[in-house]
């Protein structure tokens, strides 16, 4: 048995967000959707998360800051980018510095659009990255 | 053949209740907040999920140390709650905890480092009020075994009440609660991340967790040694008495902000050096 959805830890990362989606983020986390009810915690620490939540697009000075913190997350991992500009760089993407959404760089599994992305829309991208994530742990036992 | 098996039903036991009591915790926490708060068995689903997830290793030795940690925490749970001698149990204790900060060193991220330079300070802060109290239960019932002490007429605290004081204070060091919780939490710190548990993933944060569980059941067994006497109800009184100095740490941990080191290691001091003396020179002045 897998206990993933029981208790899903999160990083969440702003790459060049307008604040926005990280307030829609945090608003999770306060006592109006209290996601801590379904074993949610806000870890800041790779080390200790399951799903990575990026907001804002990917310019060329964050890239490998995205990519460290990928690479520091335990097996196993889902990233959700959480509204427009993470998912294809919104209206940001024509910038010189803007390279595009969060899947120019790391292999996203969910994608929440919006400007900004509603807490409510939030939630339900991370009940999407858990099945991902049991899909990812069922994967990892069989090798 | 008895013997063996209370030991591990301590090893089975002792986790389990750590475990509710973080739940409860969890809850009681929540609800301070004005929120519903987790499942009462979350802490136990985080647990199984991080056992399962991939461990990731810094180095060659930094998951050693908390194993070890672990193995000394579970040892020190055995010898007291058999009843053994409080010195051992204290001495263990630390060091379980000096492996812990260890752990800390042994993984070059700034974040630990400094989480286990805080332990090391808050260790200081806490053990004199620790040792007040093995020395004042002694001063007290002529022994240092714990199954005697927990069976004479009158319980500790009517001489101890002081001491008991000083103990509750610096629980809070022990059971890493906020003002103390300087060296590693739960909660994302803004300057520390995680603290000593920052590099640790998998099974050994797993392992972490749990000897948190272990160390807060033992933190409320000093707590019932000082009201357990040789009658049953004295026993359900400390029983009473540990769940409510518990509440009251959560109180503390939602209603505090995060104090600085020199600001925990001199009130620790001062606490412990004011009640913990008062306390024993009262005994020593009228005879008790």
């Amino acid at each position: 048995m897998n206990f993933n959805k029981k208790s899903p830890w999160i990083l969440h990362y702003d790459g060049s967000s307008c604040n926005g989606c990280d307030i829609g983020v945090l608003a999770c986390l306060t006592p109006l959707y209290d996601v801590e009810r379904f074993g949610v915690i806000n870890t800041g620490n790779p080390r200790h998360a399951d799903i990575l939540l990026l907001t804002g697009s990917l310019n060329a000075q964050n890239i490998p800051v995205v990519q460290q913190i990928y690479d520091q997350m335990p097996e196993p991992k889902v990233v959700a980018a959480i509204g427009i500009c993470a998912t294809s760089g919104g209206i940001f993407a024509e910038c010189y510095n803007v390279v595009g959404g969060v899947d120019k760089v790391l292999p996203v599994d969910v994608y929440v659009p919006g400007c900004a992305a509603r807490p409510q829309a939030i939630i339900d991208g991370v009940v999407k990255a858990l099945s991902i994530l049991d899909e990812k742990q069922n994967a990892l036992k069989g090798r | 053949m008895l013997l063996a098996i209370k030991v591990i039903l301590i090893i089975i036991l002792t986790p389990l209740a750590g475990g509710l009591l973080a739940g409860f915790d969890r809850i009681i926490s929540a609800r301070l907040q004005g929120r519903k708060g987790p499942p009462l068995l979350q802490p136990f689903y985080d647990v199984l999920k991080l056992l399962q997830k991939e461990t990731i290793e810094v180095n060659a030795s930094h998951r050693f140390y908390v194993y070890v940690s672990l193995l000394f925490i579970v040892f020190t749970a055995i010898v007291m709650l058999l009843g053994g001698d409080i010195l051992l149990t204290i001495f263990v204790l630390t060091l379980g905890s000096i492996f812990f900060v260890f752990g800390g060193y042994a993984s070059q991220s700034p974040y630990s480092v400094i989480g286990a330079e805080r332990e090391l300070l808050q260790m200081m802060a806490y053990e004199p009020m620790v040792f007040m109290t093995a020395a004042g239960l002694y001063y007290v019932t002529n022994t240092f075994f714990i199954k005697d002490i927990i069976s004479r007429d009158i319980p500790a605290i009517v001489y101890l009440p002081a001491i008991f004081l000083g103990f509750v204070y610096i629980l809070t060091f022990k059971l890493r609660k906020s003002p103390f919780d300087l060296s590693v939490g739960h909660h994302a710190h803004q300057e520390l991340v995680q603290g000593i548990s920052t590099e640790y993933s998998g099974r050994a944060l797993a392992a972490i967790e749990v000897t948190h569980w272990y160390e807060s059941i033992i933190a409320m067994a000093f707590v019932y040694i000082f009201f357990a006497a040789n009658s049953v109800i004295s026993h359900v009184v400390a029983l009473i008495v540990c769940l409510v100095v518990y509440l009251f740490e959560i109180i503390v941990d939602n209603s505090t902000v995060r104090v600085k080191w020199q600001m925990a290691l001199t009130s620790a001091w001062v606490v412990s050096g004011v009640l913990g003396i008062l306390n024993l020179a009262v005994l020593f002045f009228f005879e008790f």
